[in-house]
């Protein structure tokens, strides 16, 4: 689950790790009277979407006067914002983030994640920050500074001081390093976070440290202990039909293809997209059906493919195994009777009862292509389309 | 011979009463797999499945004499579980539960480490020894007694791999799913290991998927060590990036762990990598046979 930027802010606040002082808008009225209660002359406007790359496409501005503030958070509130990490339809702006501006002397990138090839939590920092950091990771790999935290231990001072060295700074900016690492350690600890990014963590013309920008993920698997973070979700930042998916347990995920896919198992629904592809067709969309495919949840699944009108073709992928096929071919048949599908469905079956799944599917009287194996699947769906 | 566990394996359960674990457990022993005691805190005295159920995993363990423990607890008091079992001394933990939190897992890894006990998964279908053992959700019907290695991240996609074995008469020696989770026991390279050092297994099949690097590091490590003939496939070539496929772990981050790089690792380390899961089978035959 994302949070927002103003929403990971209020985190940092709370941890007591510096930001500058901002308050959310849901309003241009609201922009302008909360600019009010902020110091100084000079105010940045941030979109608040769920992805970064907003400076790049309008959604960070800097205003001079009140009337710009205005103005500028207008431009922004209501519309939606296509980043390079949104896709094409972008992200509503229901909101904007009024801050205090900041003199920038020099820009750090820091973050905390879930290191996978060590399988521990690392903090990641670069004095090249501020920019695409990935492009900094893949040209100048050695600006990159990386301390991984043994658990039992947690951050040990030298590690802090590794970074602190690496980053170039001087005793007291070091000093208040040394207690934002700490605080943003426990701060994802408390909070099961899988990521906290801090990019640009600014050294300001005073020489004090300051998080300009805060993303924090959070992991999933833990929000059931999380009960004060739920409700931070923003389902307006989310794919609705995902959402809807995820509420019947099932993994679904829109594509770009006209070939929809329903498959039982995560690994195997990735493999049937890359059969659809290598075949010449480009897949709808993922969808994980999980292990009870039951009549109930194949018609939900297919009502929910159907939604994508790009949809021309179904392939069904099924390996049946605690699950049996016969089952899964009644839920199939009763699924595309009930919803009237227009579109040729692929039913590939196999495992436990295959046979009889199978004749249920041929005397079943409806337009439903039977395949013999994966192959033959993709390449019926395929041919499906390209008639 | 197999690896891991064979018909003379003696297993527990840790979270046996649970509709879960009551199903697969049951599966499992109808399989002929020596499951001898259950776990459940709190149900101790008691029986479930016709087996005696305990209130902790060192009674059970005394009781049992068993050295694997198979766990189905919920995600939320899953790494209280597995933790549970090593400080019992259990050498080998198959955990099939799906969704424990990530922090969790990693306070667990780094606990295990030299504690000398094994652990598969979690958020894994589990290991069987064809005709012998079976510890988790497969079917156990696909299988047969052989002499190809499977080691896979996904489930639904080893049951191919071992389906095609079955049918063109190979067979598998053990097959072994090590789960989709980002953080997790054993490794490819912890099961190739094992696979090169038994004699009867003549081929192995890996089955990889997007995100993270482990397929990279058996890459390496078949290279400098893997005498045997790997087939190998990776699923999410057409996965977008940035979203998260199911599995936790399936996930392109930072333009790390795409199908491409695994497979361009498994290509230059000698790998047969087939583009399509549905040539496992026969690839592996051509190498074996």
């Amino acid at each position: 689950m994302n949070l927002h930027e103003y929403q990971s802010k209020e985190l940092f606040r709370e941890y007591g790790i510096p930001v500058p002082q901002g308050y959310i808008a849901r309003s241009t009225d609201e922009a302008m009277s909360v600019s009010k209660k902020i110091d100084g002359e000079l105010w940045v406007i941030k979109a608040q979407i769920h992805s970064g790359g907003r400076g790049k496409v309008g959604g960070v501005k800097v205003a001079k006067t009140i009337d710009e503030v205005s103005r500028f958070s207008k431009e922004m509130l209501g519309r939606k914002m296509v980043t390079n990490q949104t896709g094409p339809d972008g992200l509503p702006v229901n909101s904007v983030y009024v801050e205090s501006a900041s003199e920038i002397q020099k820009e750090i990138y820091l973050s905390i994640l879930l290191d996978r090839e060590n399988e521990m939590i690392s903090f990641v920092a670069s004095k090249a920050g501020g920019m695409n950091i990935e492009e900094v990771a893949e040209k100048e790999p050695e600006s990159i500074l990386k301390i991984t935290i043994n658990p039992a231990l947690g951050l040990m001072p030298f590690q802090t001081r590794e970074l602190i060295h690496g980053l170039e700074l001087d005793k007291k900016q070091g000093k208040e390093f040394s207690e934002i690492t700490k605080k943003m350690y426990k701060l994802f600890l408390d909070k099961d976070a899988s990521l906290i990014e801090v990019n640009p963590l600014i050294i300001t013309k005073k020489g004090e440290l300051l998080a300009l920008d805060a993303k924090i993920n959070i992991d999933t698997n833990a929000l059931f202990r999380q009960p004060g973070l739920l409700s931070l979700r923003d389902s307006s930042q989310e794919d609705p039909s995902e959402n809807d998916a995820a509420e019947k347990g099932l993994n679904y995920i829109s594509l770009d293809g006209d070939i929809a896919c329903m498959v039982n198992g995560a690994g195997l629904a990735m493999a049937t997209m890359d059969l659809i592809k290598l075949h010449g067709g480009e897949p709808a969309n993922f969808l994980d059906v999980g292990g009870g495919a039951t009549a109930e949840k194949v018609t939900f699944a297919l009502k929910l493919i159907l939604s994508n009108k790009n949809v021309k073709a179904i392939l069904v992928n099924i390996f049946g195994g605690i699950v049996r096929c016969d089952l899964i071919a009644e839920g199939v048949i009763e699924a595309v009777k009930e919803i009237d599908v227009k579109v040729p469905v692929i039913v590939r079956l196999e495992g436990t009862n295959v046979e009889k799944g199978r004749v249920l599917l041929k005397e079943s009287g409806l337009k439903i292509l039977s395949a013999s194996d994966l192959t033959d699947a993709a390449k019926k769906a395929v041919a499906a389309v390209t008639k | 011979m197999s690896i891991l566990i064979n018909k003379d394996s003696k297993i527990i359960c840790q979270g046996i009463t649970g509709k879960q674990g009551s199903f697969h457990t049951k599966q499992c022993i109808d399989y002929g797999s020596q499951v001898l005691a259950g776990v459940k805190p709190g149900s101790g005295g008691t029986e479930h499945l016709g087996i005696p159920v305990f209130d902790s995993v060192k009674e059970a363990k005394i009781h049992s004499d068993a050295q694997i423990s198979m766990i189905y607890v919920p995600a939320a008091y899953s790494a209280d579980a597995i933790i549970e079992a090593a400080e019992a001394g259990i050498s080998f933990i198959v955990c099939i539960t799906e969704g424990i939190p990530i922090n969790d897992m990693v306070r667990v890894k780094a606990a295990l480490k030299g504690n000398g006990c094994r652990l598969l998964g979690p958020n894994c279908p589990g290991i069987i020894t064809p005709d012998e053992c079976k510890i988790g959700i497969m079917p156990g019907f696909i299988h047969k007694k052989g002499k190809i290695g499977v080691i896979s991240r996904s489930g639904t996609l080893t049951y191919e791999a071992v389906y095609q074995t079955t049918k063109n008469g190979l067979g598998q020696t053990t097959c072994i799913g090590i789960g989709g989770d980002p953080v997790r026991g054993m490794s490819f390279i912890d099961c190739l290991k094992l696979f090169q050092n038994d004699p009867e297994t003549e081929g192995i099949i890996m089955v990889g998927e997007i995100g993270g690097t482990d397929e990279e590091a058996a890459a390496e490590f078949i290279k400098s060590d893997v005498t045997k003939p790997v087939v190998g496939y990776i699923a999410g070539v057409t996965a977008p990036k940035g979203k998260r496929m199911g599995h936790a772990g399936a996930i392109v981050a930072g333009g790390k762990g795409t199908a491409d790089e695994k497979y361009k690792a498994l290509d230059k380390a000698g790998v047969s990598t087939v583009k399509s899961p549905a040539l496992l089978g026969e690839a592996i035959l051509r190498l074996v046979d």
